[in-house]
């Protein structure tokens, strides 16, 4: 379960997250949508403890990620949305190194590193390094890596960028399963499909604000969108009103 | 189709270095620019200093005076040439074959030429900035002690500008010609190993051909041979020739027009040629540098047995030190500069051996004291070079993968711990051996090697602890290259406090070497007294803080770090 309560963050004169408040429950995938700039890789980063909060509170299985932060990152796992990762590594040293991060290893460690290689089709490449791997495959890799300690909750900023059909189609049933065993997601994306199809809740942000917060029904209803798709209620939260413009643009 | 200007297709670049400057000016960075600014004059005031005192010695010298003025500028510039022709030909992998802008012009309708002049005028100016400052003083001394008046201002840059360019096209066209036979990456490690290995070829080939025998008179037989070789130049086809015999003859007169025609004519032919060349070869350059680079990894029993070893640490501590060492050495621009600290370690012993202090009837136990114990100031600062270029760079190095250790339970103390330990112990090694072979060397007491070896292993936990803070302090994240972070403005201000160090350590320890020197000299025991103790205490104390408090303050940096 994850809890944020007014969570800021200030950059400067700048207000990247204005107070925002919600809960994502145990056992469900959270939607976390919005335009691009509207502050959710700035929330998922406060979320994960790389970024301070500027004021509020975020709690992963009760534990404060500033007052506990060991306690509360040893519940998670994080995807950004760049993999960066040690080019210089091979790919199973890279899951063996962020395995003793959360102080693990052994043949337990070993037999898990091989599972999730396997799972994403990287054992082929396990043992090169890591600067040899196409982008998809290095998001297959930190995805792994974000699973090798099995964690209790994933965060995860735009999962689907740069992976093939396949992929994307795992890792959508991946997230399903592990919600189903009890596990929490939040995941931020572009793809309102995916989000409509895969999140029990989602909230939709912007300016740094929550503009809507609930599952699909529950957004209709607040909004009175009758039976609209989230992709026009989307639209309609966020003023989309770029239409007349791009056909301008192509016009010329 | 109209085609852009040089100045529109470099936009890009010089808008950054004009947005970092107004970044720097708005988040308070007057004072780093100060000090730069002091430190870059104090540099200029000794190179201009020293220059100036040998030229005014030279010319009152008769006869041969204003031949040895031309001979040593002719080997500056010819130093210059050839750490520029490197220095070129590594920038040029990035400009012209690595940097990220390549895609967008590669896929506009830019044509090869201006591709190829404006990513010259980035490498020349990339490679050759820090030549050129030094060129400053050098003339400024030549133009001053020969009365060159103010034309003499406008005449030397005019002259040394085409000798800048010169070494940058034929470095594009080394890379250019290396980029088709081999993938860039594996060209990068290559040239990184031939650089470094031919810098410390030269380093070592001039300490041992002993150059400080030139100045003592003995050496001269002849003083009619040594004229007909200064009045001989070096190779009458090199530009750095034709640029001294032109600054001498215009500084004495009558002005050599000839060797400033060559000059600027050969930089204009070879512009042309290596256009030519890059129109020619860059395509299938280009499209080779996106090869991948290596893909399996060896040494699998060297992996094994660290494992085993480090086994007690735990697994995140064991897992991190794994991690810095396996980075360390598969990165060639890395491990390579192993092979210029091995030139400069033995360099450094080799100037020991050479000192002149075993000539005489008597061992002279006074001077050999001294040296021993200023050896110390002297081993510090290689030590404190040493960790400027391996230890500081540390944190930076994390920079792009801190996500990754922020989110994770690692306590940033373990990250800090290994960090310092991978650093410091090779460091400490190095430093013991130093220390040891100079005492050795020197046929120091065991008193002189006691002090020598306690203090420089304080000195190197301060130093490597020093590194690392202020690495911390001033982190470098956007720079991928390990090797430029030092020369950061953060790599000053850690050379600077480590100085200070270092020069505080030995005042102090002076107290106690003054009194064994003293009881020494009028041959009677020494006795530990309570200056003495407390001369070495505070010593130790002084070093012990210089290590925790800068680990300390690196910490709550890096807790306070956000990306």
């Amino acid at each position: 379960m994850i809890q944020i309560f007014d969570l800021t963050k200030k950059f400067g004169t700048f207000t990247a997250v204005d107070r925002v408040t919600l809960t994502v429950p145990k056992g469900s995938l959270y939607g976390f949508l919005g335009p691009n700039g509207a502050g959710k890789t700035t929330t998922l980063r406060m979320i994960a403890g790389i970024l301070r909060p500027t004021e509020g509170r975020v709690l992963i299985g009760g534990d404060d990620v500033v007052e506990n932060a060991l306690a509360a990152k040893t519940r998670l796992g994080f995807i950004p949305d760049r993999p960066f990762v040690y080019d210089k590594l091979t790919g199973s040293e890279f899951l063996r190194f962020v395995a003793g991060l959360y102080g693990q290893d052994g043949p337990v460690v070993e037999r898990r590193v091989d599972e999730l290689l396997d799972v994403f089709e990287l054992a082929t490449w396990k043992n090169e390094l890591i600067e040899s791997y196409s982008h998809g495959m290095r998001q297959k890799l930190i995805i792994s890596s974000a699973l090798i300690h099995r964690p209790e909750v994933i965060v995860v900023d735009e999962p689907m960028v740069g992976l093939d059909p396949r992929a994307a189609r795992l890792l959508k049933d991946l997230f399903r399963g592990f919600v189903q065993r009890g596990g929490t997601v939040l995941m931020s994306t572009h793809t309102l499909e995916i989000a409509e199809a895969l999140c029990d809740q989602m909230a939709i942000i912007q300016g740094g604000r929550i503009l809507a917060a609930g599952a699909m029904a529950d957004l209709r209803r607040q909004h009175d969108a009758g039976d609209l798709g989230l992709e026009d209620l989307f639209l309609r939260l966020t003023g989309g009103t770029e239409g007349m413009q791009i056909k301008q643009v192509l016009e010329g | 189709m109209k085609q852009p200007g040089l100045t529109h297709v470099l936009t890009p670049k010089w808008r950054t270095i004009l947005t970092r400057a107004r970044q720097e000016r708005a988040s308070g960075g007057r004072g780093k620019m100060v000090t730069l600014a002091v430190v870059g004059v104090i540099f200029w005031a000794v190179v201009f200093g020293v220059l100036f005192r040998v030229l005014r010695y030279f010319r009152n010298t008769e006869e041969i005076g204003a031949l040895l003025a031309g001979k040593l500028l002719g080997i500056l510039l010819l130093s210059f040439a050839s750490i520029l022709l490197l220095s070129n030909i590594i920038t040029a992998l990035s400009s012209y074959f690595l940097a990220k802008d390549l895609d967008l012009l590669v896929s506009s309708p830019v044509d090869n030429l201006r591709i190829y002049l404006a990513k010259l005028l980035e490498t020349v100016i990339a490679s050759s900035w820090m030549v050129a400052l030094m060129a400053v003083p050098i003339f400024a001394a030549y133009g001053i002690v020969y009365g060159g008046g103010w034309l003499f201002a406008l005449y030397a840059p005019a002259l040394f500008l085409p000798s800048l360019i010169m070494p940058a096209v034929i470095g594009v066209a080394v890379t250019t010609i290396l980029v088709n036979v081999f993938p860039a990456r594996r060209t990068r490690d290559l040239l990184s190993i031939i650089a470094l290995g031919a810098a410390a070829g030269v380093i070592l080939l001039f300490r041992v051909i002993r150059p400080e025998q030139l100045a003592r008179p003995e050496g001269f037989r002849n003083l009619l041979d040594f004229i007909t070789v200064l009045r001989t130049p070096t190779s009458p086809f090199l530009p750095s020739e034709w640029v001294a015999r032109s600054v001498m003859s215009y500084l004495t007169g009558p002005p050599d027009w000839l060797s400033v025609y060559l000059v600027w004519s050969s930089a204009a032919a070879f512009v042309v040629m290596g256009a030519w060349l890059h129109g020619r070869l860059f395509p299938t350059g280009y499209t080779r540098a996106q090869e991948g680079a290596e893909r399996f990894v060896r040494g699998g029993f060297w992996a094994w047995s660290l494992d085993w070893l480090l086994r007690p640490l735990g697994a995140a501590r064991r897992e991190f030190v794994l991690k810095d060492l396996r980075l360390f050495f598969r990165d060639t621009t890395q491990w390579s500069q192993l092979i210029l600290l091995a030139a400069l370690v033995f360099v450094y012993l080799f100037n020991i051996r050479a000192l002149p202090l075993f000539r005489g009837e008597r061992v002279p136990f006074f001077l050999v004291s001294v040296v021993s114990f200023l050896n110390l100031g002297m081993a510090g600062f290689v030590l404190a070079a040493i960790a400027a270029r391996f230890v500081f760079p540390a944190v930076s190095l994390e920079g792009r993968q801190m996500w990754l250790l922020r989110s994770s339970p690692l306590d940033l103390r373990a990250l800090l711990w290994s960090k310092y330990w991978v650093g410091t112990l090779p460091l400490l090694v190095l430093a013991l051996l130093i220390t040891v072979l100079t005492n050795l060397l020197l046929r120091a007491t065991p008193f002189m090697m006691g002090v020598g070896v306690g203090t420089i292993v304080l000195l190197t936990l301060a130093i490597s602890a020093m590194a690392l803070s202020f690495g911390t302090l001033y982190p470098q994240f956007e720079t991928e290259n390990a090797a430029q972070i030092p020369t950061s403005f953060g790599g000053l201000v850690f050379m600077m406090a480590t100085i200070a160090l270092l020069a505080i350590v030995i005042v102090i320890e002076s107290v106690p070497m003054y009194g064994y020197l003293r009881a020494a000299f009028e041959q009677r025991p020494m006795r530990v007294t309570p200056a003495l103790v407390g001369a070495f205490a505070l010593a130790a104390a002084v070093c012990l803080a210089a290590t925790v408090l800068p680990l300390r303050v690196a910490l709550r940096r890096m807790e306070e770090y956000e990306f």
